[in-house]
């Protein structure tokens, strides 16, 4: 392990009875590089989170952050890292301000030192007219901004982030995306889960897709849409009475099985300039469509693609 | 031993920080402390004039008998309520974040007890208070009241282990607080506390006589009545000690597993 790697899991198993949450899991990350575990709710993200940050003990197989063994040197790599769990982890009978001082306080920092963070880290996330008032009045957007200025008190070089943008409104979402770039021109490694294929899309250098405790698929955003190149092309026929001729023809057109559910049509689309062959030979047969979408590859899809390529594997 | 007094610095310092979050919390919520502070004086005054009478023939003279139980009592309600306290922690998300600091593994818990300790002086002094007001008078004087107070409380910190176990173990808040109550319920009337132990059937009297609470109250009579530290202040204190050494580190390794 080079001073390149920040996080090394080798082979990281957790069971709970006869049941392995997380099967024999392994990734390699870099310093400086943001890594996206993406799954569905129940796939192990949480829980390899978990073990990653000393808080689960793992059945077997190893985690090292920049080095240190988290079970043989908790308390050095509890220095590391800071954490942002999937419910806002503020204490809320306090307010913002109290809660930095208190986690600077147990983090060593001086009561000055202390008191100099918070003011800091109040005013980068915008939270300073609000310091001193009651948690209760806070919104969601302003607990994460809380909880995240609380994992960065220390500057950690390692950064977790459980689900970050989950239940906030696109906004919020977008500045939240801002800040994480922001954290790792600044230096630091950041592991994040999300649901979002879109978000893993939008920041990530490298994804890792979990389902059902396993490591299903590793490599570039722009690597995971290759492999599924799962595109799909809906069409809505204004006539109910048009919409087999409808069928038939988007069927000639794309070479590809069609589905057909009411007034709906729906085929795999591999090449987006076919719409326009579609279009264009709809119109010539006067046929008058009611709506057009273009559906990217969801995460259901990509599910479904990398389960669907195993198991004809493993039959083999 | 540089690296143990590292170790040890490193707690004070930490349990220290984690018990002025414990105070902070309840300045901003003082509610939380009525039911500690409400709750001995109501009991003193119905115990006194409902049975001051029956039991001991005058409310006067009742109260050399109930004083000494209720402030236990009181002790035993107020060290019940760290339970509740630690369990409503783990239903918060903070509590992973404090588990994954770099911080001692005894600090979180200490920390809260050490702040609870203010629970069980304000629930010591509102018993005390309310017995002098209605005519109780300590025959072996006011230094020793302060000695009673400071075994009483001793014990009570020590039983607040015990109720954070519970805490701990139990998936409610709600669970918590009617476990708690029961065992403080058989705990304090199952005990010497209000009733002359002469009057009970024979396996009643044995379960009082075993009953570690009765103990107490006996010690705290003969020092309030009598002014001297007796075998039985000597037990109470030892089986402190135990509860502790056996307790803490039980406590301790419970919280930490938890996730």
């Amino acid at each position: 392990m080079n001073s390149e790697t920040a996080v090394q899991v080798v082979n990281l198993t957790k069971k709970f009875g006869d049941h392995a949450a997380v099967n024999e899991v392994s990734f390699t990350i870099k310093r400086g590089e943001i890594f996206a575990l993406l799954g569905p709710n129940g796939a192990g993200k949480t829980t390899i989170i978990k073990m990653l940050t000393t808080l689960l003990k793992p059945t077997s197989g190893t985690v090292r952050l920049c080095g240190y063994d988290v079970q043989k040197e908790p308390d050095r790599v509890r220095a590391l890292f800071g954490l942002t769990g999937q419910t806002a982890a503020v204490d809320e009978a306090l307010s913002a301000r109290e809660n930095l001082l208190f986690f600077a306080r147990l983090l060593g920092l001086s009561t000055q030192a202390a008191r100099t963070r918070a003011v800091e880290l109040l005013q980068e996330f915008s939270l300073e007219a609000v310091a001193d008032q009651p948690l209760e009045t806070y919104s969601g957007g302003m607990r994460r901004r809380l909880d995240l200025a609380i994992s960065l008190i220390t500057r950690p070089a390692i950064i977790f982030l459980d689900e970050p943008t989950t239940g906030l409104d696109p906004r919020t979402r977008q500045q939240m995306w801002e800040t994480i770039r922001k954290l790792v021109a600044a230096g630091a490694t950041i592991i994040l889960t999300t649901q979002y294929l879109e978000e893993a899309d939008a920041l990530a250098q490298q994804v890792a897709i979990i389902d059902h405790g396993k490591l299903v698929s590793l490599g570039t955003p722009a690597a995971l849409k290759r492999k599924v190149n799962k595109r799909k092309l809906l069409l809505t026929v204004a006539n109910p009475t048009q919409a087999n001729a409808a069928r038939r023809l988007v069927k000639a057109v794309l070479k590809e099985p069609v589905q057909r559910t009411g007034k709906q049509i729906m085929a795999s689309l591999s090449d987006v300039n076919d719409v326009a062959t579609v279009l264009n030979q709809l119109k010539n047969e006067g046929i008058i469509i009611a709506n057009l979408e273009i559906k990217q590859a969801s995460l259901d899809d990509v599910f479904f693609a990398m389960t669907a390529d195993k198991t004809s594997k493993e039959g083999k | 031993m540089q690296n143990l007094r590292k170790h040890l610095w490193r707690l004070l310092a930490n349990t220290r920080t984690l018990a002025y979050r414990n105070l902070l919390k309840t300045w901003h919520n003082p509610d939380q402390l009525l039911d500690v502070v409400v709750q001995p004086v109501l009991f003193m005054l119905m115990f006194s004039y409902l049975f001051g009478g029956a039991i001991a023939g005058s409310v006067h003279n009742y109260l050399p008998t109930l004083v000494p139980g209720i402030l236990m009592q009181a002790l035993l309600a107020a060290a019940t309520g760290s339970g509740s306290l630690i369990n409503e922690d783990l239903q918060q998300g903070v509590f992973q974040r404090i588990k994954a600091l770099p911080i001692s593994r005894l600090a979180p818990l200490l920390g809260q007890l050490v702040a609870d300790s203010l629970r069980l002086l304000l629930a010591a002094t509102a018993a005390i208070v309310t017995g002098y007001l209605i005519g109780w008078r300590p025959a072996a004087g006011f230094q020793w009241v302060i000695i009673v107070v400071g075994l009483d409380i001793f014990l009570g910190w020590t039983l607040s282990w015990i109720f954070v176990l519970y805490g701990l173990l139990a998936k409610r808040a709600t669970m918590v607080e009617s476990m708690s109550l029961m065992t403080m319920l058989i705990l304090i009337f199952l005990s010497n506390a209000f009733v002359p132990v002469h009057t009970l059937p024979p396996l009643v009297r044995f379960l009082v006589k075993i009953n570690p609470v009765s103990y107490v109250i006996t010690a705290s009579r003969t020092m309030l009545n009598h002014g001297y530290w007796s075998t039985s202040a000597w037990v109470v204190l030892l089986a402190g000690i135990v509860v502790l050494l056996l307790f803490i580190p039980l406590t301790v390794f419970v919280y930490n597993r938890k996730d």
